[in-house]
Formats: C-alpha cells, sequence, structure tokens
C-alpha cells in the first residue's frame, strides 16, 4: 500500500467504509477468493486437517457461499479470528462474511452493525456433571461449583439461571475450554457449564465418557448464524441464500448425490426445479449463475449431509439433531420458498 | 664404612603414589562433602532425593511408554489398554502434527514434491500444467494433494515440500553468524547486509525484482548522499540522502502526481521484472504460522530493537530538550502499556484509520509493534549501562577532541553496551517468548495451532503432548541465547575482577 494513500485517506477513511463495502460480491469476484473469518479451531465447526485443509460445520457454509460466488469450493481463505478481533475484522473490510458459531443478538445487529443472515445452528447452554453424582436435573444442582469460562455470555446465563430457580452456586473460573475440561475432570468443579455443541464435544473426548452426563436443561439461546456488514444488501442476500438452499434442499430430499440428476431436467416438484435452476431465473436476480445451488449442493452436500458429516451422531462430536432437524420433523430449520 | 654405619638406612627410590584412603577421592569424597557433609544435609539429601525419584517415577513411564504410532487419541488409548500400561503419553499426534505445529499452514511445494516423489500419478494426473496450471481445478488440486501427502513421510515433505523457509533459516544462522562470532571473516558481514532482502524473498516469495530494488534504492539513496556529503558537508549530505529515499519509495505529492512518475521503486520493479522475469510463488503473510512465526518476529523484533533502542537511551540522555523528551515520551508510553494492549492496537483499532479493503499487512503490523516495544525496553537497559560509565570516560573522550558521535562510538557505547548484555539477551528472551502472545490477534502461532490441532476430531482431548512439544522448541532458542549471553561475557571481559 502506499503511503500517500495511506495519508491521504485517514481524514476520509470513515466516509469510504460506507461507500467501498456495497460490492462485496464484485470485490470477492474480481479476487477470485471469499475470505471468510473463521474459528482457529473449535471441534466439529472448524478444525485443519494434517494437511492444513479446514473441516467442519461452519467451514462448509464458507465452502458453499465460495461455490455460489466463484464456483470453487477451495477458493476461500479462512482468516482465523479469535471472539475479540471477529467483528471488527468483519467491519473492517478484512473478511467478506464471518462464520464463527457468533450468536445473533440485537446489540450486535444493530449497535455493531452487522446483519446475521440466517441461523445455521441452534446452539444453547447446559450443563455436564459426573453420573456419580446422582443428579438427573439442573434444578438440582443447588449448591454446586460450577466450572465457568470467565467474560462469555455463559457467565452471565448462568447466574440467571441460579437465580431465577432460587439456588446458590460457587464459581470456579476458567480462561478456556481447554482448561475447563482439565478442571472438570481433575475434580475442581461439580459442573462444567457451556454450549450444548462444545459440551457434546468435550464429552466424547473422555476417557470414559459414559461416566459423565449431560443434563437436560438449556438454560440460553444461542442462535448461531453467519454475519455480514450492514449496508450491502446484495451480498448479504447470497449468503442468506445459499444457506437456505442448503435447508432447502433437504427438504426437498435434493442431495450431493442425487443432484446432478435432478437438475439434468425439469422434474415434477417445481419447487426443485426454481431451486436448481430448470425453471425460472432465480439464480440471476441473485447476480449468480443460474445453476448456483446445483453446484453448492454437488460441492458441500445439503443441510443435513454437512450436519451428519461433521457433528452428527456418528461424529466423536454426537449431536443429535434436536432443534436443528427441519421444521418438518419438529426442528426450526426452515427455508423461504424459492420462487 | 663408618660413613656408611652412620646412616642406618637410604632410601634410593621414592614410593610409588598410594592412591587415597577410600572416601577420600572422586566420587565418594565428593558426595560426602557436597550432599552428606553434616546431619541436616543428609537429611535434606535424602528429601530430594526422594522428591526427585516420586516426581520422575511418575512422569518417565508416562513419557518413555509414549505411543509413537496412532490416527487419533482413542486409537493411543486402545494401543495403551492392549499393552497393559497405566499411563503412555500420545506422542501420535506430535508424530503426525509436528510439521503443522512448526510451519503452520504455510504451503509446501507441491510442484517440487510431486515432480520428485510422486511422478507416476502426477503424469496420471494429467502432468504438471494440469494439475497446478493456471486453469486447474482447485477441488481436484487439494485431493491430489492431499492423497500424495498421505504417501509421502512427513521427513521428505519437511525437506523437500518446505525448502524455502528451510533454506532461509539455514541462511539466517550464516548471516548471523558473523555478527556473533568474531573469529568469522568480516567479509561475510556483507551477506549479513544482504540478507534481510534474501530473506524476504524466500519467506514471502513473488519477484525477486522486488527485494532487490529495495536493497538497490536503499543503496542509491546511501550514496547520493555519500556524494553530496563530499560537495555540502556531512548535513548536506544527510539531506540529499532522504530526498533521495523519498523520491524512491515515496510520492512526495500526492495530490498533484498521483500515479505518476513518483515513486521510483515500482516503476523500476517493474522494468527488471519484465527484463528477466524471475520469482518464487507469492505467500501471503496470513498464511504464516507455528514456530516459524515465532522465529520470524522474533528475530526482525531483535535485530531491529536493538539499534532503535540504543538510539532511544542516547536521545534520553541528549542535551538537546526536544530529542529528549519525544525519547522520554516515546519509551513511557511503550513501556507503561502491556503488550497484548499494543497487539489489540494493531489488530484491531489500526484498521478504523485504513481504507476499508486496504490490508496492511498483519504480521508487518505485529512486526512493528514488537519491536517498538522491545525498543523501548532495550533503551532502557542500555541508559543502565550508560548510567554505570564513570563521568570520567565521557570527558576523556571529549578532552581527545572527538566529536559526540564518534565519542559514543569509540569510548563509551563498547563499555555502555559491554554492562549492558545481560540486560539486553534478558530483553530478547523475553521478546521471543512473547511472540507467543499474537494468537491473541488471531496469528496462528503454535499454541494458537495445538488449539486447532485440538479441536479435530481426532486430536480433542491431548493437551499435555503438544505443550512439552511447544515448550521444548522455545527452551532450545532460549538456551541458546542465554548460552551465547555468558560466551560474550566471558570474551568481553577485560577487567580483573
Amino acid at each position: 500500500m502506499k503511503k500517500s494513500i495511506f495519508l491521504g485517506t485517514l481524514a476520509v477513511a470513515g466516509l469510504a467504509a460506507g461507500l467501498a463495502s456495497a460490492q462485496t460480491l464484485a470485490d470477492v469476484q474480481a479476487r477470485g477468493t471469499l475470505k471468510c473469518g473463521s474459528n482457529e479451531g473449535l471441534a466439529g465447526f472448524a478444525a485443519p486437517d494434517a494437511n492444513g485443509n479446514m473441516q467442519g460445520f461452519d467451514v462448509s457454509l464458507c465452502r458453499a457461499i465460495a461455490v455460489a460466488a466463484l464456483g470453487d469450493a477451495q477458493a476461500v481463505e479462512f482468516v482465523p479470528l479469535t471472539s475479540q478481533t471477529r467483528f471488527t475484522a468483519l467491519a473492517a473490510g478484512e473478511v467478506d462474511v464471518l462464520v464463527r458459531n457468533s450468536t445473533w443478538t440485537l446489540s450486535r445487529d444493530t449497535d455493531l452493525k452487522l446483519d446475521f443472515k440466517g441461523v445455521n445452528y441452534y446452539d444453547g447452554q447446559a450443563f455436564m456433571v459426573n453420573t456419580a453424582l446422582g443428579v438427573s436435573s439442573a434444578r438440582e444442582l443447588d449448591g454446586a461449583t460450577v466450572c465457568i469460562q470467565t467474560g462469555t455470555t455463559t457467565e452471565l446465563n448462568l447466574a440467571d439461571f441460579f437465580r431465577v430457580n432460587n439456588m446458590t452456586y460457587e464459581p470456579v473460573p476458567v480462561a478456556t475450554n481447554a482448561e475447563g475440561q482439565q478442571q472438570y475432570l481433575a475434580g475442581a468443579c461439580d459442573v462444567y457449564t457451556t454450549d450444548m455443541s462444545g459440551l457434546a464435544a468435550t464429552r466424547a473426548t473422555f476417557e470414559s465418557p459414559a461416566d459423565h452426563v449431560i443434563l437436560p436443561e438449556i438454560v440460553s439461546k444461542e442462535p448461531l448464524g453467519p454475519a455480514v456488514r450492514h449496508g450491502d444488501n446484495e451480498w448479504g442476500d447470497v449468503v442468506y441464500w445459499v444457506l437456505h438452499a442448503l435447508i432447502g434442499a433437504e427438504e426437498y430430499g435434493v442431495t450431493s448425490a442425487n443432484v446432478r440428476e435432478l437438475a439434468a431436467a425439469p422434474t415434477e416438484n417445481p419447487e426443485i426445479n426454481r431451486l436448481l435452476g430448470t425453471e425460472g431465473e432465480l439464480g440471476a436476480m441473485l447476480g449468480l449463475p443460474n445453476d448456483w445451488a446445483v453446484n453448492v449442493i454437488a460441492a458441500v452436500g445439503n443441510y443435513g449431509e454437512i450436519f451428519e458429516a461433521h457433528i452428527g451422531e456418528n461424529t466423536p462430536v454426537g449431536l443429535a439433531r434436536g432443534l436443528n432437524a427441519q421444521w418438518t420433523d419438529g426442528g426450526l430449520m426452515y427455508a423461504p420458498p424459492f420462487r | 664404612m663408618s660413613k656408611q654405619s652412620s646412616v642406618a638406612f637410604v632410601r634410593r627410590d621414592m614410593i610409588p603414589p598410594a592412591p587415597p584412603p577410600p572416601g577420600q577421592a572422586g566420587v565418594l569424597r565428593w558426595m560426602r562433602e557436597n550432599l552428606f557433609s553434616s546431619v541436616t544435609n543428609t537429611v535434606l539429601t535424602i528429601l530430594s532425593i526422594y522428591f526427585i525419584w516420586s516426581v520422575l517415577a511418575s512422569i518417565m513411564p508416562w513419557t518413555l511408554n509414549g505411543i509413537w504410532v496412532a490416527g487419533s487419541l482413542t486409537e493411543c488409548r486402545e494401543i495403551r489398554d492392549a499393552r497393559g500400561i497405566e499411563t503412555a503419553a500420545c506422542w501420535a499426534v506430535i508424530n503426525e502434527r509436528w510439521l503443522q505445529l512448526l510451519f503452520g499452514f504455510y504451503p509446501t511445494d507441491d510442484v517440487l514434491l510431486s515432480g520428485l516423489f510422486y511422478a507416476e500419478p502426477l503424469a496420471a494426473a494429467g502432468g504438471v500444467e494440469a494439475v497446478f496450471g493456471a486453469g486447474s481445478n482447485a477441488t481436484d488440486r487439494i485431493e491430489f494433494v492431499g492423497m500424495m501427502k498421505g504417501d509421502l513421510s512427513n521427513f521428505t515433505i519437511f525437506w523437500f515440500g518446505y525448502w524455502r523457509p528451510l533454506l532461509a533459516v539455514a541462511l539466517l544462522v550464516v548471516a548471523v553468524a558473523p555478527i556473533l562470532y568474531s573469529s568469522l571473516p568480516r567479509s561475510l558481514l556483507f551477506f549479513s547486509m544482504l540478507y534481510p532482502f534474501i530473506g524476504v524473498f524466500l519467506f514471502w516469495g513473488g519477484s525477486i525484482w522486488g527485494p532487490m530494488t529495495v536493497a538497490m534504492g536503499l543503496a542509491a539513496a546511501f550514496f547520493i548522499g555519500r556524494f553530496v556529503a563530499t560537495r555540502f558537508g556531512l548535513l548536506g549530505g544527510g539531506i540529499g540522502a532522504v530526498i533521495a529515499f523519498i523520491l524512491i519509495f515515496l510520492n512526495p505529492l500526492p495530490f498533484i502526481d498521483h500515479g505518476g512518475l513518483f515513486p521510483l521503486f515500482p516503476h523500476a520493479k517493474d522494468v527488471l521484472h519484465s527484463i528477466i522475469p524471475f520469482g518464487l510463488p507469492a505467500i501471503p503473510s496470513d498464511q504464516f504460522g507455528g514456530f516459524m512465526l515465532a522465529i520470524i518476529i522474533g528475530t526482525s523484533g531483535i535485530v531491529l530493537s536493538l539499534p532503535i533502542g540504543i538510539l532511544l537511551a542516547l536521545g534520553r540522555q541528549s542535551t538537546m530538550p526536544f530529542i529528549r523528551w519525544v525519547c522520554v515520551t516515546f519509551i513511557e508510553v511503550i513501556r507503561g502499556v502491556p503488550l497484548i494492549v499494543w497487539l489489540f492496537v494493531a489488530s484491531t483499532l489500526l484498521k478504523y484509520f485504513l481504507p476499508p479493503g486496504s490490508s496492511f499487512d498483519a504480521l508487518l503490523r505485529v512486526i512493528i509493534l514488537v519491536t517498538l516495544f522491545a525498543s523501548a525496553y532495550i533503551a532502557e537497559v542500555v541508559r543502565g549501562g550508560l548510567a554505570a560509565l564513570p563521568t570520567g570516560q565521557y570527558e576523556a573522550a571529549d578532552s581527545l577532541g572527538l566529536d559526540y558521535w564518534k565519542s559514543m562510538q569509540l569510548i563509551v557505547l563498547p563499555q555502555a553496551l559491554k554492562i549492558s548484555i545481560p540486560g539486553i539477551v534478558n530483553t530478547f528472551i523475553g521478546l521471543f517468548k512473547d511472540t507467543t502472545l499474537v494468537v491473541f490477534v488471531g496469528l496462528r502461532d503454535p499454541l494458537g495451532l495445538t488449539n486447532a490441532i485440538r479441536a479435530t476430531g481426532e486430536w480433542n482431548g491431548i493437551y499435555w503432548e503438544l505443550y512439552i512439544f511447544v515448550a521444548l522448541l522455545f527452551f532450545t532458542f532460549c538456551f541458546f541465547m542465554s548460552r551465547y549471553s555468558m560466551y560474550l561475557e566471558r570474551k568481553l571481559q577485560t577487567d580483573r575482577r
């Protein structure tokens, strides 16, 4: 970067921030890669394999967006972000989209000037105890010592839950999930609490997972979803509809195995035809090729396939679908009509 | 006859030296003198031995029984149970991921690897152009590279896939050696001056003319300054050099001559590149990681902070109020704020002042901040050395008629720096270890990578093995620095203490 540009634009940086961000899709296509803000490492959601390729549930959504925008699932640059740097990185344009298990809250949506584009995982805070304690409900935890990560919303949720239920607890503050696991296993606390997905992943790593039980109460709402900057609605639409194409594809039974076949010729289901671009011009309305959804699903699979591959019951994380099942199966995953 | 009788016996040969009585020599004596010299010492010795034994007894089986070949933590546990051992380290994670801990996600030279060791599958896949060429499919390429790396051993990948960072580090040793050891030929110092440009080229790649033109530009500014100095004196030479530098590297008229002739540097680079196009694939610094990152940040911080720190220390003692105030303010502000805060400033706050979309390299930001931070500390350490010198040394330099720079260079600094060696090395070791703090601003340092490795399904729940490996890496480097400083102190010891 030239020094002169740096000096010249210092003064107008705030003004330019609003102007330059309004064409993210074009920027991504000109650059040839999608910059996706991701977790440095979270079991099941984002982790590097032995060759350094990122894998995971959140990572797959990044790849899906890359396929839609660029036609290439590998054209993603994963920018590792911590919980402190993630929102500034997005606001400053260092990443195009943030898919980093970030909870959708009102203040983040408004005050931080982000746009959350749907929910790809409904999480919630839960409790894990040793079965030896003989506890079967979180309401029996009066007087327990609780390992809790400091400075997170889980800390506040915990205080709320115990106050509402008129119980007392003794917090054992820990800095990271890794430390929490060690403290809990060493018996420094009776209860370990964090998000349900994290607890499940943690429990799966124990020597004897059967000795530990995750209590049924979910004490907070943590809808996790992809976020983009305010003020670029076209790009936000792309992110939103890529996510919901994945969800819709599962509902209509379109999988990575049969998508090419279904897209070869119009089927009897007009919703599938419009989704796959064999009918109508929905792709053009998004500024994408008409077969964008075909490529996305062929590359990464539908929502159910992604779930099962990275965090489903056959993986080490071993999460049940629960709230993340299709609305037809009693869950909350619901794609608006493709029309 | 009579004489002989007066002396009853004269020994004609020496008694052979007898060995000392048992318990008065060797190990036994040493032990008696050092370990069992009194009742208290004996009790303490026995207690210490018991303590060391109990610590080792719990650690050693775990370490030595370690399992080196396994695909996941669960497999490790199965192997351990099958062998009937109670505890065993799962070193398999190091065995599988040590390359990642050393280099992060720095890309390997896949073209070279496949050409040397995987030629047949490469030919089957359609040759270099089809797999790695411009029009190739990224998904296919990554699948091919994944298969290739699965078949090659980690050591093959280490030596041939990472030859660029390895060569850069090897040349770094060559470049640093003549600075550290004065017995080496002085002509090697020329290579030390060139090394920063070679290192940047090897690590970051791109056209070779990028670092080359920067080097030539700096040299040009220097020689122009020297030429002007012969006509208009030292001050004129300095101004000439600065003007030449600005014309070459900066745009002196940002709003009038935008995108025109100035700065000269990119034009020269483009011209040279069009004549001899040579370069390595460019690697952006967000792909740097692992222990390599600690080495890059650490060495650049160390090399840059020493001269800046010395200047700051001299500035703080200056009799010119403006210079003194600037230096004092800089030192106190930088030193008074924790490094982690400066890193957050570098990674988040700075972005609000930069135009959106323009990415001022994250690694560069961190290197600059770490350098400034370390130089503030070095300045104070050197100031301690300056203060320890008797005033007579300053006065002696003045009485010889030396000017300020000469007296500093010949008389004051050599002595002051010698006194400051332990403090300087202490700061350097601290700086090197502090490089792990960059994990908080999202750079993939070794500790951040342990987190990432633990996030995979296979290795979730593994702690000690990864931390021990990282600790050993850092210990090796810090121990070398500490030993070197002791060597240097001995070598420079001129007084008779």
